[in-house]
């Protein structure tokens, strides 16, 4: 267990005309090497629960536990817990600001205080990680690169801290596909490689269905669902209850199940029904 | 009056270059025709000069070859400019920065209040514009506290509130979120259907561009691929290489396709599939 | 929320006092700041502060959110309350150590704090009472007559517009990137000054950028809408004045007049 949060409930603006409850006694625990995608629709409690994960945000009741440290605890524990759960949020192009693509990454592991080959370590392989020429473009300037990289410069600055839990809060809005499977891939390949937990947060059911392992279904505060990616999008009618849906195949699979046709309705990315169908359409061949 | 809405001829545009390096070419040597009415959807993703095309034809940029017609105007004609401003009106990507005013119905009217319409003509364009967006109860709310797409359908509203011919969105979904961006598809239905507007939608999501009478596909400036939304989807292996994406299900008829299977490769919805099948 | 500050504070009620037209509202709160300065002696602000009562209720504002305007202001007005009753010579009534209180120290420093408390209470029932919006649509109008002599009018209450609009955005950006900064281990609250100013720049670097971003985004946008300067600009809500505009304003003129004039003339003595 690396993560464990117990009856969270965070209220904003409290004991004003505008309190809003944002999360509402929430229990939660995210283990070690899960790949976790946290869906639901805007204002549905999502970013005021990861932004916990890492102590932004102070709890109203309850507890929030990082790898055996509180995140309500003094700055000295709260450096601890950001330097274990990385936060990358939306558009985070927009917060760069340094004159260099390194300086820019470097600028977590400084404040860690690491020393200066480390530093230069790090931010060479978190660049690697992204899928950035180190030599290329280390001394460029964040701000002339363009859309899909100053983003992977942003999140490599957030990988450079060496996070054992990185979360990603919409890591693909306003990407174009292929931009998209740039950063998607190479969260995967990190995921494979480097023993990371990842928590991402994605309104895509197609982009959940494709990496993660376990989803986590919030609504109005609260957890709706929780469980592997198969058993989640076998509740297609709860999961459109919450505004949500299932990816376009799995659809595609159920519709042509009903029509009588014996093929297995759970697969949920276009590879697996591709080998389904496949399978399926010459065992009828040849009967 | 033609049918024709906008022409483009020969259009060539080219940024300004930095330093050393050469002149960009964002629009190269484009020819094309929107006929009044149309729903046209242009793909292609970031940096094939889609939106640099958008700016084009509402004179936003001026080709550095070439001539736009709006409407049979040219927008070299600087002094028609606003009226081709008024004829096709433009939606931007992002919802927060093209709303002036703090409250909808002032950022509404802002468009009109710019071409002079008399007080009470505004209101009535405002009204309207709010009710076709669905946003009337809105009307006193302060743009900030929106969801992404009813600040976008504000947005709409106020180029509605021009009376546009045509209305160019430039990304109006990019930014929004599954809710949201249904929204605004039903938005650009119901202007296209029942306001018969002329809607020209740039976007890089190949769910939208399923709606559109027809799709015109750029790369690196130039018109690459042209026609109609089943023409251009069933060429998965090309729409692929350009940087794109098509549906699930079609991905599917096309790989089963090459698996020998007897599928169609023109499917573009679950129904046909299942029905293919 | 960041996002629920409103600025200027607008208080949202339907009250005699909101449907005034802010172009008196603006007015009258000028003659009541300028009055204040006329004032020597106590009975005038006895008036004042009638006044303001009334106008409070008539607003339907809560009477703890006209207070709650004094409360950035409330160190200002100590300091010069503290001030003035030190500062003062005259006939020493009481000293602490060093320091002197006179008599005319208390008077003067009851009246000086008083006139700051009054000012701010004005002026907050203005912007409580007045939608930014209608304020600067007051704005515009009255400096209207400027523009002759080069005073740009509608630029002003059109930066006026995106300032506000923008406020709210900007507060919320802030957040954002304060908290996205701290995810990497920035810290904004511990260390001395000079190193608290050197930990804003991974602040305030993206704030100006993005700024700058969404300025030109949104003069593209007002582009595309036609935008190009206030000439020949018709607005869809026009001011008008009402007879409650009037009444307001000539009982406003009688009002203020009368508590200037108490500067030349002895009431005591008439009374």
């Amino acid at each position: 267990m690396i993560i464990k949060i117990e009856n969270l409930s965070y209220v904003y603006s409290p004991n004003t005309p505008f309190e809003i409850k944002a999360l509402d006694n929430v229990s939660l625990t995210i283990n070690e090497g899960e790949f976790i995608g946290l869906i639901g629709h805007t204002g549905s409690g999502k970013s005021t629960l990861v932004q916990h994960l890492n102590g932004l945000i102070k709890p109203t009741s309850g507890r929030v536990v990082v790898d055996g440290i509180d995140t309500s605890g003094d700055r000295a524990d709260l450096l601890k817990v950001r330097q274990k759960v990385g936060l990358v949020f939306q558009y985070p192009e927009h917060q760069l600001f340094e004159e260099t693509v390194y300086k820019d990454i470097a600028f977590g592991p400084k404040n860690l205080g690491l020393k200066e080959e480390e530093i230069n370590l790090r931010v060479k392989k978190a660049m690697e990680a992204v899928g950035l020429d180190y030599d290329k473009l280390k001394d460029r300037s964040p701000f002339e690169l363009s859309g899909g990289q100053k983003r992977r410069v942003a999140i490599a600055g957030v990988l450079a801290m060496n996070p054992k839990v990185l979360i990603l809060d919409e890591p693909t809005a306003g990407l174009d596909p292929r931009g998209r499977d740039e950063i998607l891939t190479g969260l995967k390949r990190l995921y494979d490689e480097e023993n990371i937990t990842i928590i991402l947060v994605s309104h895509s059911m197609e982009e959940v269905a494709r990496f993660v392992n376990r989803i986590i279904v919030m609504h109005k505060g609260k957890i709706a669902m929780d469980g592997s990616t198969k058993e989640v999008f076998k509740e297609q009618q709860k999961l459109e209850e919450l505004g949500l849906g299932i990816p376009q195949i799995t659809q595609f699979m159920r519709k042509y199940r009903i029509k009588g046709n014996d093929v297995d309705d759970t697969v949920i990315t276009v590879e697996e029904a591709k080998r389904e169908l496949i399978n399926y359409l010459r065992r009828k061949e040849n009967d | 009056m033609s049918d024709e809405m906008i022409r483009i001829e020969n259009v060539s545009y080219e940024y300004d270059s930095y330093g050393d390096n050469k002149a960009l070419i964002a629009v190269d040597n484009v020819s094309m025709t929107v006929n009044k009415g149309e729903y046209l959807v242009i793909l292609g993703h970031n940096g094939s000069g889609k939106s640099t095309l958008a700016k084009l034809i509402n004179g936003l940029l001026i080709p550095t070859r070439g001539d736009v017609f709006v409407n049979g105007i040219n927008t070299k004609d600087a002094d028609r400019i606003w009226e081709i401003r008024e004829i096709a009106g433009m939606v931007f990507q992002n919802p927060d920065n093209q709303l002036v005013a703090t409250i909808v119905e002032e950022d509404v009217a802002f468009g009109p209040e710019n071409l002079g319409v008399p007080p009470e003509e505004i209101r009535r364009r405002v009204d309207k514009a709010l009710e076709i967006v669905e946003m009337t109860e809105y009307k006193k709310h302060a743009p900030h506290l929106l969801s992404g797409g009813q600040k976008q359908r504000v947005a709409i509203a106020g180029i509605l509130a021009m009376k546009p011919e045509c209305i160019i969105l430039d990304e109006p979904t990019a930014m929004l979120d599954p809710i949201g961006r249904k929204e605004i598809m039903k938005t650009l239905r119901r202007l296209n259907d029942e306001e018969k507007k002329t809607i020209i939608h740039i976007t890089h999501h190949m769910d939208e561009a399923v709606e559109a009478d027809r799709i015109i596909v750029m790369e690196k400036g130039k018109i690459v691929m042209e026609g109609s939304p089943r023409e251009i989807f069933s060429q998965v292996e090309k729409i692929k290489k350009l940087g794109l994406d098509v549906p699930q299900v079609t991905e599917l008829a096309y790989e089963l396709n090459k698996e020998g299977f007897n599928v169609p490769c023109n499917i573009l919805t679950i129904e046909e599939l299942v029905d293919a099948l | 929320m960041i996002r629920n500050i409103t600025i200027g504070q607008f208080f949202p009620t339907n009250s005699v006092i909101h449907r005034l037209d802010p172009r008196i509202k603006i007015i009258i709160t000028f003659m009541f700041i300028v009055s204040l300065f006329f004032i020597t002696s106590f009975y005038p602000y006895l008036l004042i502060l009638i006044f303001l009562i009334l106008t409070i209720k008539l607003s339907k504002v809560p009477f703890i959110y006209v207070l709650k305007g004094l409360k950035p202001l409330l160190l200002i007005i100590i300091i010069t309350f503290l001030i003035n009753i030190f500062m003062t010579k005259g006939e020493v009534i009481l000293s602490i150590g060093p320091l002197n209180i006179a008599r005319e120290g208390i008077r003067q420093a009851v009246f000086m704090a008083l006139r700051l408390i009054f000012l701010v209470m004005g002026t907050s029932l203005l912007t409580l009472t007045t939608s930014p919006i209608s304020l600067t649509d007051g704005i515009e109008k009255l400096l209207s007559p400027l523009k002759k002599i080069g005073v740009p009018a509608h630029e002003i209450a059109m930066m006026m517009t995106i300032a506000l609009r923008f406020i709210p955005t900007l507060l919320e950006e802030t957040d954002k990137i304060m908290k996205a900064q701290m995810a990497r281990g920035a810290d904004f609250e511990s260390g001395n000054i000079i190193n608290r100013a050197k930990n804003l720049v991974p602040l305030l670097v993206p704030l100006f950028i993005n700024a700058f971003r969404r300025a030109d985004e949104l003069a593209v946008a007002m582009e595309a809408r036609c935008y190009r300067g206030g000439e020949n600009r018709t607005r869809m809500r026009e001011l008008k004045l009402g007879r409650n505009d009037i009444i307001a304003i000539s009982f406003s003129i009688i009002f203020f007049v009368f508590i200037a004039s108490t500067r030349y003339i002895n009431i005591r003595g008439l009374i």
